[in-house]
């Protein structure tokens, strides 16, 4: 399994062909209190760069974008009853969605955990 | 009231005792005048009412088709006395314009004269109703009429549409127009500029009515960049939606170029009004080339805010717009008549008294618009008269200007070294201790027994403060507040951690808003 | 004047202040072709408050009032009595002159009122939850279709024919500017609504059908019926009730499986005022659709110090925050008239609402009855609330002039409603309410009577 993460502040595990998003501990940080997440319906394509979740603090609605292009499998229903856990545990159980990856290609220009770190500190 | 605390009492510090004030806890948890209040579901019961209504025997033969209630709605009633006393209670729980000063920047806090209550409740305006035979509401429409009157000649435009519920619902009307002028002439246009310090529903309202919505640079002065601007336009842009003067509290003083250059590439110019109070009686938007303008009668025309609403956002349109606004509408023709135009006979009535079919882009809502601040507002512009008025603007800008001086040496102005301000100034945080914002000043305001101002709004500053005195306040009540604010923000400066819990002395403390979206809870329900 | 503050030596002290030898020097940011040179010409200058008063008595004088005539007009707007302390609540400053409450803990008075009245529509409806008011039931109406598309992703609506036609209308026009594709009617006059007809439109693609309830020439539709076939192609049931005191003798349309229910609250509180302002009432079912609503809620939580208390909630959906992408470009509600909705309703109670349901069914049945008698009047319902259609074979829109100079107001002609269905022309909407008399319905029937001769 892989771990790969975007300028956007998300993270993308790869496993086999299926991909589990979710956004990163610095992006919940930023963002506060959260207090919803709108997961994209199972089913629907996702391009890469285009909107594909929704993610809410009391005063203010983020969108997600998906960090490849693909159709989404499950959405994380946790999220539903439970928001806070993009708080407490954004990278593990506070995942948003998973889905296939329609083109690898697309994982390339994205950055490792180590690359990431280095973005973050440069902000 | 000359000068703030001229008792020279000073408030003392909450000691370790149980209630939060320093005194003992009380049984109630009320504290003498602060009355705790239950909802009415936990103090009233489905026996109890208290209007007095015939016993009705419901069992006799009805014509309800099969469709009478069987099941209980769970209303609770309260008999009448007990019903004022929950709604007085209620009401003591509110801040308010009769009760002080209320700057809240943008929204024009003015005070709301009494005299338009009194009109509005006249049988012959509250007692009417809308489809009534025009012969019997002729004075009716003759306020509407003399209402849109006034408001054309203090714009300088051409025509009103009067029916829009609400500035929101006035500026959709208004770019509706414009989309159905840009559609008799065949040119389909796609994108809206907005600028980013305009209010959210410019933006809302320009993706409804199915635009793109794209962003106009500012200069560092906090206005529209007009090179900038002339750049963008194209045969693309069907609009500009311009707020004049704009959120920042400043006069466009390019206005007039903006408007040229928007008509030179065949766009039209929205303007929101929700500003016009800086210059009413004094600068028609007519003259600066608008198209398009909605006008909050709550704001600058004193109909009151009553805690969200009703608003009431008549649209005055250019004479290009003007065949475009929606039904219904009144009109006076030659002979002096009042007459009310609707779907029947519209097109025959313009073709006889215009000289051309109207191309209405249809209806916005069921009936002529909000006749109760109707009355309200024409009874405010009588009061004042164009000369009043004039006043008006003069004084809103005067007490801002006044604001910004006095506080210029001790918070953040950004735009203060440019010149005068509008009829609002606009302040930041960066001075401000770490750990200490702008929603800890605002609630530190509270506890001196003022309304925040606005907060966060617009944009295009950090922690942005907008303050907005009107002109209904005097010097003394002015002076006050500067000293107060003065004294706040020196708190704020030197780190005051008593202001990260304020406010200390309202109803209720900071509300938990995360755990309210968490899990809405948005009705009552009854005990198991 | 009476509401400037300021004198001029305030304004000279102040000017000093500030570092401006006139309040000209504060506009000089206006371009020099639009500033004034005086006061605006062809308006008249400021007035005292005797003066405004008799203007404004005059023009109320050329109006005839409701309570000067017999009074038998409805169509999406009733006469009922107010109680007087309805008016005396919401003209406390503390209600009449406070903002939209963004600073909860000095709004609790306005924020417990929202949410009193949120719980008192959601009963009345049958619903799950309601928000904090629109603008006015057909605008309330357009937001729900607009709603079911957010819902269903679907655009076809299907407007029942005997849809108010101005809702219906709004709806149409604002339809025109999001594409969705908007089936409407007239309504066939019958004895009783064509649920088969409308049924029968239905199809895969459809959004919503939008179903008015009592309708609007006054029959009562069966909403489960409509639900169920509404249901089974994947639709929203959006039910319109325009008479909110009708809910105390019929079922609600949320018990008989509406999604969305919208409607107008004028009825309870708010008085006819000329068409406006009224108040939107809108709710929805299942508390699973609350994030497509649009409008304001009001919240429970507590505060720092565990008291319990009310915000506004939710506004992510909203246009402040959510900008292009809001719900809705809805910014107000109808703060003051759903205060007033809420005093009244609160005043009347369960048993109240009940009572006065049942006097208002009561009264329109002896109308009905009455009129019926009279030669050459057809009463067309089955079904009725407090309102009800007659048919005559003459120009139902002179009688009602004709009737008006008596002093009668007769109802609401179709032909007004549907100016260009020449078969409506002999149709008459009759609403009776509590506040119509015996003798009111006589004097009625006693002109029809003679008019019809």
């Amino acid at each position: 399994m892989a771990r790969y993460f975007t300028d956007e502040h998300e993270w993308i595990d790869v496993e086999g062909d299926t991909a589990t998003v979710g956004i990163t501990d610095y992006a919940q940080e930023q963002l506060g209190d959260i207090v919803f997440v709108e997961t994209p319906e199972v089913g629907s394509m996702v391009d890469k760069g285009g909107d594909a979740a929704v993610v809410e603090s009391v005063k203010a609605a983020s969108d997600v974008y998906a960090p490849i292009t693909g159709e989404v499998v499950e959405g994380n229903a946790a999220l539903e009853e439970d928001p806070a856990l993009v708080n407490t545990s954004p990278e593990e159980d506070g995942w948003f969605f998973k889905m296939t990856i329609g083109d690898k290609d697309e994982l390339e220009g994205l950055m490792d955990a180590k690359a990431y770190e280095a973005f973050v500190a440069s902000l | 009231m000359n000068a703030p605390n001229q008792s020279g009492w000073k408030p003392t510090t909450p000691a370790a005792g149980e209630g939060k004030f320093g005194g003992p806890a009380t049984t109630t948890g009320n504290k003498a005048l602060m009355l705790e209040e239950p909802l009415i579901f936990e103090i009233a019961d489905n026996q109890t009412t208290g209007v007095d209504l015939p016993e009705v025997d419901t069992s006799a033969t009805t014509r309800l088709g099969g469709m009478a209630r069987d099941a209980d709605i769970g209303l609770p009633g309260l008999a009448e006395p007990e019903a004022i006393r929950h709604y007085t209670r209620l009401s003591r729980q509110n801040y308010g314009i009769d009760l002080g000063f209320f700057p809240l920047g943008s929204c024009t806090m003015k005070h709301n004269p009494r005299l338009n209550e009194k009109v509005a409740r006249m049988p012959g305006f509250a007692d009417v109703h809308p489809l009534q035979p025009v012969d019997t509401v002729r004075g009716a429409l003759g306020v509407i009429n003399e209402l849109a009157h006034w408001l054309i000649k203090l714009t300088g435009m051409h025509g009103v549409a009067m029916s829009p519920k609400a500035g929101a619902h006035g500026e959709l009307c208004g770019i509706l127009c414009i989309r159905a002028a840009l559609e008799a002439r065949g040119d389909a246009r796609e994108v809206v500029l907005v600028p980013e310090s305009a209010h959210g529903t410019n933006p809302a309202t320009a993706a409804f009515a199915g635009y793109r919505v794209e962003g106009i640079p500012a200069n560092a002065d906090g206005r529209v960049d007009l090179e900038a601007l002339k750049a963008r336009l194209g045969p693309d842009v069907a609009a500009v939606m311009i707020t004049n003067p704009n959120t920042c509290g400043l006069f466009e003083p390019d206005m007039r170029a903006i408007s040229d250059a928007v008509h030179a590439a065949g766009g039209f110019v929205y303007c929101d009004g929700a500003n016009f109070n800086a210059i009413v009686g004094r600068v028609r938007p007519g003259d600066l080339g608008v198209d398009a303008m909605h006008i909050n009668l709550h704001k600058t025309f004193s109909t009151p805010h009553g805690g969200g609403g009703p608003g009431s956002g008549p649209v005055v349109l250019s004479e290009a717009l003007s065949p475009f606004g929606p039904l219904p509408y009144t009109a006076r023709t030659k002979d002096g008549v009042v007459h009310l135009v609707e779907e029947e006979g519209a097109d025959a009535f313009a073709k006889e008294h215009f000289g051309g079919p109207l191309s209405h882009f249809g209806r916005m809502t069921a009936f002529h618009g909000q006749m109760g601040m109707f009355t309200r507002a024409l009874t405010y512009m009588l009061s004042h008269g164009a000369d009043g008025l004039k006043q008006v603007a003069e004084d809103a800008v005067l007490n801002a200007n006044y604001i910004l001086r006095s506080m210029e040496d001790v918070l953040y102005a950004p735009y203060a070294p440019s010149g005068p301000c509008m009829h609002e100034a606009l302040f930041g945080d960066k001075d401000f201790a770490d750990g200490l914002s702008t929603m800890d000043l605002a609630k530190g305001m509270i506890d001196e027994g003022y309304h925040p101002m606005t907060m966060y709004f617009p944009l295009v500053v950090h922690g942005a403060m907008l303050v907005e005195p009107t002109e209904t306040e005097s010097k003394a009540t002015i002076d006050q507040f500067i000293t107060a604010f003065r004294s706040v923000v020196e708190r704020a400066k030197a780190g005051d951690q008593t202001l990260a819990t304020a406010p200390h002395y309202a109803p209720r403390s900071r509300m938990d808003e995360t755990q309210a979206a968490r899990k809405p809870l948005l009705a009552y329900t009854d005990p198991e | 004047m009476r509401y400037l503050p300021l004198t001029d030596t305030d304004r000279s002290a102040m000017l000093d202040t500030i570092g401006a030898s006139s309040v000209d020097d504060l506009f000089i940011d206006v371009p020099e072709v639009a500033r004034l040179d005086g006061p605006i010409r062809d308006l008249p200058m400021h007035a005292g408050e005797m003066a405004v008063e008799k203007h404004m008595r005059t023009l109320s004088k050329q109006n005839l009032a409701a309570a000067d005539a017999a009074f038998f007009l409805g169509a999406g707007a009733y006469r009922h009595h107010v109680p007087a302390s309805v008016d005396h609540i919401i003209q406390r400053g503390e209600f009449l002159t406070a903002y939209t409450p963004y600073q909860p803990e000095i709004a609790q008075g306005t924020l417990q009122m929202l949410f009193e009245f949120q719980s008192q529509v959601a009963r009345l409806y049958g619903c799950a939850v309601a928000n904090a008011s629109m603008y006015d039931g057909s605008t309330a109406c357009w937001e729900a279709v607009a709603m079911a598309h957010r819902v269903t992703k679907r655009k076809r609506v299907v407007l029942s024919g005997a849809l108010h036609p101005h809702y219906a209308e709004v709806v149409r026009t604002m339809a025109k500017f999001t594409d969705d594709d908007i089936a409407g009617a007239k309504p066939a006059i019958s004895a009783q609504p064509d649920n088969a007809g409308l049924i029968a439109r239905i199809d895969d693609n459809t959004s919503c059908v939008v179903v008015q309830y009592p309708d609007i020439l006054g029959r009562l539709p069966d909403l489960e019926e409509i639900a169920e076939a509404a249901h089974a192609k994947g639709a929203l049931l959006i039910a319109v009730n325009t008479e909110p005191v009708a809910l105390g003798a019929i079922k609600s349309p949320g018990e008989l499986g509406a999604d969305i229910v919208v409607g107008e609250g004028q009825s309870i509180g708010v008085g006819l005022q000329f068409g406006g302002p009224y108040l939107g009432l809108f709710a929805v079912r299942d508390k699973k659709h609350v994030r497509q609503m649009p409008g304001r809620l009001c919240g429970e939580t507590v505060d720092a110090d565990g008291k319990r208390g009310f915000v506004l909630t939710l506004s992510t959906r909203e246009q402040h925050i959510r900008r292009e992408k809001a719900t809705s470009n809805i910014c107000t509600n109808s703060g003051l008239c759903a205060l007033a909705f809420s005093v009244h309703m609160t005043l009347l109670g369960e048993k109240g609402l009940r009572q006065l349901a049942a006097e208002n069914h009561r009264l329109s049945c002896i109308a009905a009855d009455k009129l019926a008698a009279v030669p050459g009047v057809t009463v067309l319902n089955d079904s009725f609330f407090n309102e009800f259609t007659i048919m005559f074979d003459a120009d139902a829109r002179q009688i009602v002039r004709d009737l008006a100079e008596d002093k009668i107001l007769a109802g609401v002609s179709l032909g007004r409603l549907y100016p260009d269905v020449d078969a409506f022309s002999g149709g008459l909407l009759v609403a009776v309410t509590e506040t119509t008399t015996e003798e009111d319905i006589e004097t009625l029937c006693s002109a029809l009577k003679e008019k019809l001769a």
